[in-house]
């Protein structure tokens, strides 16, 4: 594949040469997969629209009674501030700035979602007291399981990134490792892009 | 129920096998359901014991299982089918047999072949199969075997990727297939619409066969999509532009596109009644703000791109076919290209004709109705094409003509019919009838059967190296053109009569001429497919007679005729550099295609793993420990996964180099065979002179 055919965005820059032009055919297939994704995510969304009135909510605890508006915040705030944090891993591989820098920014970067878990989490238990299970009614069966669909995601992006710690630590960062780690920052950002979704249409559209 | 599940063993115990329900009572149903397991556990020891004493394990692992190769992968997504399909063929002659005996009166209501529940499981596993585990891995096979070697590229994209999810497909079908032996399959159709399938009306294991099932093939099929698009739009070879690609690439786009924005639906929609019957979530529930109509649209904004998803590919392999046996180019390649992309796209608008009478207003009918009209005629514009390029051509009635032929006769009947669905009036009178099933599967046997049936025969050559037998072939063909028509005709007329799809039992005697004219035609489907396979066994013994070492027994004018039959793992030698449209037959009009490269160099080709088997194991204990409730697998297999791909992660994987030495070797020595053949003409094309090398002064396509 000719350098003129390689897209900007897609890859790590020409000073990479073999990761810069796998990165092409190896990003582009993941972002792919995150539309595909991302259809799931939309499906859900309407989902939750749909059983967002009296008969969906079938006398169970509403909106009013179970969202902490103080709490969604300090979530948001953690994820985003979590999903810049990742420019630090982009910049520290394009530059070559060392492993150390790389895993650095990684551990915030997980350390930031850990914290937005924690809080999601607390909510959850905290609506289960308050009779907001998921077996209440399909309105809560709808809420759980889009924001605790994008929970998993954030889960499995920590995860994630520390099977990327530990390949790096093992293997150093060689081209597949440089385009993993391009795919796991799409990836990353794209639960913040769920997530203004969910903080806007979950969470604020009902308390309106 | 959940009292009694074990820790160990779940709710397994002795009495989920058919056979305790033979020894129960024996009747007609349980001698059925009994014959069928033993067939699965017959065949099964019959494989193993082939296996074993032909000592092909080894290979089997070595050259298939473990096998990244796209070509291999699509041969062994077909004959997963072809399996299937012989389970799917056979329950629906019992279906009609059964129907066929069915006439009740209104003191004893039950009679006929089978029980009333074992005839739902039948009804609901025939729908799964045919379309899941026939249909999808038919076309899935097809594009995995053609698309490469169609772009001029060595593999598809992500290798280890397709492995996994042919390993995710075959999981699926294991367990559709383990439901026959060990406990019962759901009753639901093979839509399993709710909140009939929800656990307070379908306790036990069936249902969750089917959730099980097709939730890990659906993942598969959505990461085949993905990697069929990227392989289309980042591993074309030099010069193959997007209008320069064959018209089965095109389709093959199409599709992947359609996988990719349709497969999630689905997947959400068995994950919810998934969610509501293991977890007492209340997305379909009758109680609690359940709601099943939401069941009915999601599953259908999946279903309809579906049946496009298996049409498509189908019209691929009929532009190919109609132009290579017609000794012409392709007419109206744009338009073909054009419509296809259309119903790729129009097919995402018309998801609610499947369910008009579900109680949404009129305009909103009209809307879809409209919409589904509209997708009618980029489908005639094919049709017209096809028949234009066959138009003054000197077509050769070669079993893929044939069934070319029938699908022209039959599917424009079948697309009429759906044309009078698509109108919500005429749709409230007979919805839910047998003049549904018999147009859905007018659309679905020859297009989808058809088409794919006919490209298994036309690129059979390239992936094993002889033909198959026109003559069998042809009589195949003919049956199943019979076979289709005397079975789902008289489903018309019964569905106007107002017989009810899925009736387990009937009142009227008028039904009956037309129940036995159907069983008739389900026995000519037996029959198509014991020739079928009798056409794989005459031509495999008769294989040196119709070998094609030249590799181009039909004077093709695509890359993939450039190569040797059976095609080398590498496919090219040297990665063409495309210059026209049809690049092979442009070559031929030169004047010499069989020219060497000028050099050759190393190939890298992805190393051979265990890792797709090693996931599909995982996802179908998975899949078995959920159906059974027995957690701690069900726990064990889920973090194996996760675990499986993490351990891949941190190893450095390096190619598999071939040599440019042993490339030379292999290559100089095909085209040294090629120049030593004698060409062969049309007219002899299916005689045994035809040894793969076409008189290229008659090449017109």
């Amino acid at each position: 594949m000719s350098e003129t055919n390689l897209y900007p965005g897609l890859n790590l820059g020409g000073g990479h040469g073999e990761a810069h032009e796998q990165a092409e055919s190896t990003v582009f297939g993941f972002w792919v997969f995150l539309m595909s994704d991302l259809i799931i995510f939309g499906i859900l969304f309407a989902s939750y629209a749909s059983y967002l009135d009296p008969i969906g909510m079938a006398g169970g605890p509403g909106p009013q009674d179970l969202f902490d508006m103080k709490s969604v915040a300090i979530q948001t705030a953690f994820l985003l501030v979590g999903g810049t944090a990742y420019a630090g891993v982009s910049l520290a591989v394009k530059y070559e700035t060392g492993r150390a820098k790389v895993i650095g920014w990684l551990l915030v970067c997980a350390t930031l979602g850990t914290g937005f878990l924690f809080f999601e989490v607390k909510d959850f238990i905290d609506q289960a007291g308050k009779g907001g299970l998921p077996q209440a009614s399909g309105w809560l069966s709808s809420y759980w399981a889009l924001v605790g669909l994008h929970g998993i995601h954030v889960l499995s992006g920590i995860i994630w990134i520390g099977a990327m710690a530990a390949q790096i630590l093992r293997r150093g960062l060689d081209d597949v490792v440089k385009v993993r780690l391009s795919m796991l920052g799409v990836f990353w950002h794209f639960l913040d892009l769920i997530w203004v979704g969910i903080f806007s249409f979950v969470f604020l559209v009902p308390l309106l | 129920m959940s009292l009694d599940t074990s820790p160990v063993f779940g709710n397994l115990d002795w009495n989920v096998t058919p056979y305790t329900d033979l020894l129960r009572e024996v009747n007609s149903s349980t001698i059925v359901g009994a014959g069928a397991a033993s067939m699965l556990v017959l065949g099964a020891i019959a494989g193993v014991g082939l296996l074993t004493y032909r000592r092909w394990w080894g290979p089997l692992y070595r050259n298939w299982l473990t096998s990244p190769d796209a070509k291999k992968i699509g041969i062994m997504y077909i004959a997963l089918a072809l399996i299937m399909m012989a389970r799917g063929i056979i329950e629906g002659f019992v279906m009609r047999a059964h129907q066929a005996t069915a006439l009740g009166t209104l003191t004893q209501e039950e009679s006929g072949l089978v029980a009333p529940d074992h005839f739902a499981q039948l009804f609901s596993t025939h729908g799964t199969i045919m379309i899941f585990f026939v249909a999808m891995p038919l076309l899935i096979g097809l594009i995995n075997f053609v698309l490469p070697q169609q772009l001029g590229a060595r593999d598809m994209a992500f290798p280890v990727l397709n492995q996994v999810s042919l390993g995710l497909t075959a999981a699926g079908a294991a367990l559709v297939m383990i439901s026959l032996l060990i406990g019962k399959f759901g009753t639901g159709g093979w839509t399993m619409y709710p909140p009939y399938t929800g656990i307070d009306f379908s306790p036990g294991e069936g249902v969750d066969y089917w959730l099980w099932a097709i939730l890990i093939s659906g993942v598969g099929s959505t990461l085949t999509g993905m990697n069929f698009a990227v392989t289309i739009f980042k591993e074309r070879a030099p010069g193959m532009h997007f209008m320069r690609m064959p018209l089965f690439c095109w389709t093959g786009l199409c599709v992947a596109i359609m996988l990719i924005y349709a497969m999630p639906a689905l997947t959400v929609s068995s994950t919810m009644l998934v969610l509501d019957r293991y977890l007492d979530f209340h997305f379909f529930t009758n109680d609690a703000g359940g709601n099943m109509m939401n069941y009915a649209n999601i599953f259908w904004m999946f279903g309809h791109p579906e049946v496009y998803i298996l049409i498509l590919p189908a019209f691929g392999v009929f532009s190919e076919i109609s132009s290579t046996f017609s000794g012409k180019r392709l007419y109206g390649y744009t338009s073909l290209v054009i419509a296809s992309m259309s119903i790729a796209v129009i097919s995402f608008t018309v998801w609610l004709h499947h369910f008009f009478t579900m109680g949404q207003s009129a305009g909103v009918n009209i809307a879809f109705g409209i919409a589904t009209m509209i997708i009618g005629v980029p489908t005639g514009v094919k049709i017209y094409d096809w028949m234009a390029t066959m138009w003054r051509g000197r077509v050769r009635i070669t079993a893929p003509i044939v069934y070319l032929t029938g699908f022209f006769l039959l599917f424009v009947i079948g697309g009429l019919s759906g044309i009078i669905l698509a109108n919500p009036s005429i749709d409230y009178q007979v919805h839910n009838s047998t003049f549904l099933v018999a147009h859905f599967h007018n659309v679905i046997i020859p297009g989808v059967l058809y088409g794919m049936l006919a490209g298994i025969h036309y690129w059979f050559p390239k992936a094993f190296g002889f033909r198959l037998s026109e003559k069998w072939g042809r009589i195949t063909a003919i049956l199943f053109v019979g076979g289709f028509i005397f079975t789902f005709m008289p489903l018309y007329v019964l569905g106007l009569m107002g017989m009810p799809r899925r009736s387990p039992t009937f009142q009227n005697p008028d039904f009956m001429p037309w129940m036995y004219v159907a069983v008739l035609g389900a026995a000519l489907m037996l029959c198509a497919l014991a020739s079928l396979a009798w056409t794989f066994w005459t031509s495999y013994r008769n294989r040196r007679a119709l070998a094609v070492p030249g590799g181009d027994p039909w004077n093709g004018s695509t890359l993939e005729w450039s190569t040797p039959a059976p095609v080398p793992e590498w496919t090219f030698p040297h990665i063409p550099h495309v210059q026209a449209r049809s690049d092979w037959g442009e070559m031929k009009r030169a004047g010499d295609p069989w020219k060497a490269p000028e050099e050759y160099c190393d190939i890298e080709m992805p190393a051979s793993t265990a890792h797709g088997l090693l996931i599909a194991g995982a996802s179908f204990g998975l899949g078995f420990a959920m159906v059974w409730h027995v957690w701690w697998l069900a726990v064990l297999s889920f973090l194996a996964i996760p675990a499986l791909l993490a351990l891949r992660g941190m190893r450095v994987i390096e190619p598999r180099i071939i040599p440019a030495a042993q490339v030379e070797e292999a290559d100089r020595r095909f085209r040294q065979q090629v120049a030593n053949l004698a060409p062969v003409t049309r007219a002899e094309e299916e005689t045994e002179r035809n040894r793969g090398v076409p008189d290229i002064s008659e090449f017109a396509g």
